[in-house]
């Protein structure tokens, strides 16, 4: 498999920075004027929620890594506080407010099926597995908007090698933590569940062992936020982000396709590989541009999110319109 | 009634709370990470909610007998057509950008801005014949132009059905309330005579109207 450097967005593709800071004046100056004509009333306080105290903590010794883009990056706050997280909340600014009841010690993680040395990991062994990497990636939502993120983690083919998979070990299966208590978004309601939980994830094997696809474990430097997924998530960039299972318990290596919770959701909108892709429309809304967090204007979507030259072989020959 | 007027100052002014709320918080740059979508998803609330109370005046009054009441209906359409307005130009100018090809094909191919444009469309008529003077050109046929609202109703909840990704709790909640609203006047047309005094108590619109 040849993999080649990402390839870099042209800078004529990016939003013009006085564009984008005009929209921030339009938006003031027309706010200031109407504010000044008689409404005066008491906004909501930005509250700014990291999580338990352990999030924050700095993580020494992380290398730069070349499959880093050079794009601007988003900032803490729109990270942290702008998130698809429905067990700590279906509201983007409920995980942040939630993510004090997501504790993350003590934490194991149970990897299991057809592999020959199974074993149930510790976190802190999690963490030293692999020498930490800074990852900078963009991450695609599949409801079209976008962020780019400086991920902190190890590539998951050095979990995989290390527990040594069987002949049969076609696809790998993830688990998220099933814990209503830690979990407040997975109490039962009268409405019914959002998701089955708990929530579950897969990937094809070649898929799984590609350098792209890492476990993060941190984020601009720090231990990863309990919003964000912590203590330990998968970060897959080519596809969209809820290919990106957070707190992870369980890895589960499988003969067979495993089943995914947008796709036992619904299978019509979701399909097992979600490889972004700008040509095939979500059923209800049109997946050719994304709105990148902080910017104005729309930018068009990449094919693989911009890492086609990297996986773009895995996919050969395949109907990327059948296989979504 | 004296006191109605001031009823009418308060109902005015909490319809632009929700407006003003709005403006601070763009004015704070307190929008969130993603400021175009809270504006069209606060835009698009507060229409609903307001198109709702819009259309309880009615039940309301003849539940009551508080015909006063009507005197907010008019003020209340419109402000609920003031905030669907902000969304539609929400819609136009900051998340697509006037970018006229996309927004076609997005009202055309997507079933839930279809409807949700459609709700757009037919409050103008209703809004450019509020005026008194429009009532009175249109007589009888003002009144059946106006069911025309319940159309927008059904079309809001649907939109907002349409758009969820998965927690479908507050349109099921919306859509119960505008089922009781658009019950009421269904159990009401089907019993024309010998109405339960419930349903009646109110005199009939036409003495009231303004």
């Amino acid at each position: 498999m040849l993999i080649k450097k990402p390839n870099e967005i042209r800078s004529s593709e990016i939003t013009p920075r006085e564009l984008y800071l005009n929209r921030r004046q339009f938006i003031r100056a027309a706010s200031a004027t109407a504010i000044s004509a008689g409404a005066m009333l008491s906004g909501l306080d930005a509250s700014f929620n990291i999580g338990e105290a352990r999030a924050g903590e700095k993580l020494a010794n992380v290398k730069k890594s070349s499959y880093s883009t050079s794009e601007k990056l988003n900032s803490l706050k729109d990270i942290t506080s702008y998130n698809n997280f429905y067990e700590l909340g279906v509201d983007k600014g409920d995980p942040a407010q939630n993510a004090k009841y997501l504790t993350t010690r003590p934490w194991t993680v149970a990897v299991e099926g057809e592999v020959k040395k199974p074993k149930t990991y510790d976190i802190d062994d999690i963490m030293k597995l692999s020498p930490l990497e800074e990852r900078i990636y963009r991450l695609r939502c599949v409801e079209a908007w976008s962020m780019v993120i400086p991920w902190i983690g190890f590539p998951l083919s050095a979990l995989i090698n290390q527990v040594e998979p069987t002949g049969n070990a076609k696809f790998i299966q993830l688990v998220t933590l099933y814990d209503p208590k830690r979990m407040p978004g997975q109490q039962k309601s009268i409405f019914g569940n959002v998701l089955d939980w708990p929530y579950v994830e897969g990937l094809r094997m070649d898929e799984a062992m590609h350098p792209l696809t890492i476990l993060s474990v941190g984020l601009y430097g720090e231990v990863l936020p309990s919003q964000n997924g912590a203590p330990v998530r998968l970060v897959v960039p080519w596809k969209y982000g809820f290919k990106s299972i957070k707190s992870i318990v369980k890895v589960r290596f499988l003969e067979k396709q495993p089943a995914t919770a947008w796709n036992l959701q619904t299978p019509n909108e979701y399909g097992f590989y979600s490889n972004v892709n700008p040509e095939v429309d979500h059923p209800r809304w049109s997946q050719a541009t994304e709105r990148r967090i902080g910017e104005f204007l729309r930018r068009k979507t990449l094919m693989f999110n911009g890492y086609g030259d990297q996986v773009a072989t895995l996919y050969k020959g395949m109907d990327l319109k059948k296989f979504y | 009634m004296k006191n109605f007027y001031w009823i009418r100052i308060a109902a005015f002014g909490a319809c632009l709370i929700p407006f003003g709320q709005l403006l601070y918080n763009a004015y704070q740059g307190d929008l969130g990470a993603n400021p175009i979508e809270t504006i069209t998803r606060f835009t698009g609330s507060w229409s609903l909610i307001i198109l709702l109370v819009t259309l309880g005046v009615t039940p309301l009054r003849r539940l009551t007998g508080w015909n006063d009441l009507i005197k907010l209906r008019r003020m209340l359409g419109l402000f609920a057509f003031f905030y669907v307005l902000l969304h539609f130009s929400t819609f136009l100018v900051l998340d697509h950008f006037f970018d006229f090809d996309r927004i076609a094909k997005d009202i055309l191919k997507r079933p839930y801005v279809t409807v949700g444009f459609t709700g757009f469309v037919l409050m103008i008529p209703l809004a450019i014949t509020s005026t008194a003077k429009m009532i009175r050109r249109l007589g009888k046929r003002w009144q059946q132009l106006h069911r025309l609202v319940y159309l927008v109703g059904i079309a809001g909840v649907i939109h907002f059905y349409w758009l969820v990704k998965s927690d479908i709790r507050r349109p099921v909640q919306y859509g119960a309330v505008l089922a009781v609203l658009l019950g009421y006047r269904l159990v009401k047309f089907l019993l024309p005579s010998g109405l339960p005094r419930l349903f009646n108590r109110g005199t009939s619109l036409k003495t009231t109207a303004e």
